[in-house]
């Protein structure tokens, strides 16, 4: 994983509330048994019509939408299915961060393990930052904030592991199996309650 | 003594292989299920890594979310459908992971499964990639969704680093009448706290109304936390749960039972423990539930009016609640009852076991589906298609003129070519009412198996009290 370096970029507002993870990624993209080729089906429901043209009035369709990294979406982003598809898609497409006032706990989890940062604001910052999205923002997760186009610093809030993780470049998962030991002495002492071996 | 714990602490105490400051728990994981559409990129990561499965016996893998409900002796039509099911199958194979494929008379959809066959334990660690693992929480198991990356975790590890989540008690008092079911309190709790009310938090479902009902019923309610944000939503066993598991093919037997009973006796959440959030509804104060928009938490009583966005002052919800309604063609400041249907759908992780569809058969024996209206009726699993034949029910579906079908996820999600057409409405058992879940440009309405039956009967938006009258 590479590391999460600092960067500057003007925002793509959606502003909807609880956008889904279904609008994010349609169900009909998941029969892939890759993770290549999503960024072109991100929010496809709301960004190609019948015949599959984009829709040039759909902010993702904009050159400026394409120049940028950051989505600004309303409340409860990311919430329904469980599919990592959905930050896949929101990283191929190219934005690394997403702004919001909250967001559903497992794309939130899935979002950090593909180096999207999920940056949640409080409400007076998110309405400011949808006044203003052609402005740009900077991000810096080492020192978790957030700078507003008119110099403000605003701090959000982050796991602390997984900002170490993001930050170093770590594979949660080889860190895992880096506490073998520890597992092996746990499975020791509780055997399973169900084996299919048995 | 120690100081007193809830349901989810003591499930999770019991699972910590390694606990350090600043980092999350790393939670021991006791079954771990697995499916077509989340699971081949964790395989191809463990791959790429040259790791392995580590407990192929806490394992488990069944086809469900892409399989077709016609059919499935014969080759998949689609073939990127059929390269995702037989991918499942050769990667199980090469772990050495349990599977019940298409065409195994134990598969069904994961979460319909996994009870089915006694894998649902009390007291068990539960994941899935898939949000509706919350359905296993009906046993006082701590279960949950996961995605893809937390899966090659698990497959490679069988643990998972975890923040301990924050405890939300939901109490569910009173009496629910005739025609209001479990799906209608879900529905109810969603409408009122909103589809993020329980992030960061699992449920705990208490009170007489939770303890009344069976086993299907409360797995209808722990399948739908997660619409209202909760990863998990959790029931204390008692003893209509020991009832429900005891005989099942992979539960404890003999002295092993005693065991885990006494075990399972010690779970419930002990008095004067605290929770971070409560709530308490009533039952018996509640009618049947519908959604009219485009996520799970805008439901209201059967009887009610849509709202109207004007009355709402924030901004961004007014325009997000006018997006909603314009999606679905509907006007605010009326009742949805008598709005025309297309199709009826009865199925899905929420309502497809075995005393849904005695529900909806007894609404529909001896009558008929309205003219023109499609009814859809999908078994949850081999076994519940198996239980209902012998119970003669799928001949009062098709006597009635619905459509009986093979299990799976169908038309809830909508993968395998079960789905609206644009434009269509359609009253769903299932979960999740988003904007082109059920097809593109389709347009849904979450109720019960009862609502669905008798709107079926009339073709339009009923409320089945009247029936019962």
């Amino acid at each position: 994983m590479k590391k999460f370096l600092p960067f500057e970029s003007r925002l793509v507002p959606l502003p909807i509330d609880n956008i889904d993870t279904d609008q994010i990624i349609p169900a009909r993209f998941l029969k892939t048994i890759s993770k290549d080729g999503l960024g072109d089906q991100l929010f496809f429901d709301w960004r190609y019509d019948a015949e599959g043209k984009p829709k040039p009035d759909f902010i993702l369709n904009t050159a400026a939408a394409k120049a940028s990294q950051i989505l600004l979406a309303g409340d409860n982003f990311g919430c329904g299915s469980s599919r990592e598809h959905a930050p896949w898609a929101l990283t191929q497409y190219g934005f690394r961060a997403v702004i919001s006032t909250s967001f559903a706990d497992i794309f939130q989890q899935n979002s950090l393990k593909n180096s999207l940062l999920p940056i949640v604001v409080p409400r007076d910052v998110h309405a400011e930052l949808f006044a203003n999205p052609g402005a740009p923002v900077k991000v810096d997760l080492a020192t978790q904030q957030l700078t507003l186009p008119n110099g403000r610093a605003v701090e959000f809030p982050v796991d602390p592991f997984a900002k170490h993780c993001l930050l170093e470049g770590i594979d949660e998962l080889g860190y895992i199996l880096q506490l073998s030991p520890a597992i092996t002495a746990f499975e020791s002492a509780h055997p399973a309650p169900i084996s299919t071996l048995y | 003594m120690t100081a007193p714990r809830t349901l989810t602490e003591k499930i999770w105490d019991a699972h910590v292989v390694y606990s350090h400051t600043d980092e999350p728990d790393l939670l021991f994981i006791d079954l771990h299920l697995i499916h077509e559409v989340t699971s081949p990129q964790a395989f191809d990561g463990l791959r790429l890594a040259g790791r392995t499965v580590r407990r192929p016996d806490l394992t488990v893998a069944t086809a469900d979310h892409n399989v077709p409900t016609t059919d499935i002796d014969k080759p998949v039509a689609d073939p990127i459908s059929a390269k995702q099911l037989e991918v499942l199958n050769e990667n199980c194979a090469e772990f050495g992971i349990t599977c019940y494929p298409m065409g195994s008379p134990d598969q069904g959809i994961v979460h319909v499964i996994g009870p089915e066959q006694g894998w649902t334990q009390p007291g068990m660690t539960i994941v899935c990639g898939d949000s509706h693992t919350s359905t296993h929480g009906a046993f006082g198991a701590l279960a949950f969704g996961i995605g893809t990356s937390e899966v090659e975790h698990v497959l490679a590890s069988q643990c998972l680093l975890q923040n301990k989540p924050k405890t939300y008690q939901v109490r569910v008092d009173g009496t629910l009448h005739p025609g209001v079911t479990a799906k209608d309190i879900i529905l109810a709790l969603i409408a009122r706290i909103g589809i993020g009310g329980g992030t960061g938090c699992i449920f705990e479902y208490c009170g007489p109304a939770i303890r009344a009902l069976s086993m299907d019923e409360r797995m209808t309610v722990c399948n739908m936390s997660i619409e209202a944000g909760a990863r998990g939503g959790l029931i204390a066993p008692d003893d209509t749960t020991y009832q429900y598991v005891a005989g099942r093919p992979y539960a404890p037997k003999d002295a092993a039972w005693a065991a885990a009973e006494k075990r399972w006796r010690e779970l419930p959440t002990d008095a004067g423990a605290a929770y971070d959030k409560s709530i308490a509804l009533d039952a018996s104060a509640l009618e049947p539930m519908i959604t009219f928009g485009t996520n799970p938490g805008m439901g209201i009583s059967i009887t009610a009016a849509v709202p109207n966005p004007s009355d709402i002052s924030d901004p961004l919800e007014r325009d997000t609640l006018a997006k909603a309604l314009r999606y679905m063609d509907l006007p605010p400041g009326k009742p949805l009852l008598g709005h025309p249907l297309d199709v009826v759908f009865i199925g899905s992780c929420t309502n497809s076991r075995i005393s849904d569809l005695r529900s909806a058969a007894n609404i529909l024996r001896g009558r008929k589906v309205h003219p023109g209206l499609r009814v859809m009726v999908v078994p949850g699993s081999q076994q519940v298609k198996a239980q209902a034949q012998a119970e003669g029910l799928d001949q009062i579906f098709r006597d009635a003129g619905a459509d009986w079908r093979e299990a799976g996820c169908s038309m809830c999600i909508a993968m395998n070519g079960d789905q609206l057409q644009p434009g269509e409405y359609s009253v769903s058992t299932s979960n999740r009412n988003f904007e082109g879940r059920q097809g593109k440009g389709g347009r849904t309405f979450l109720a019960s198996p009862l609502t669905a039956a008798a709107s079926a009967i009339t073709g339009v938006v009923s409320d089945v009290r009247e029936l019962l009258r």
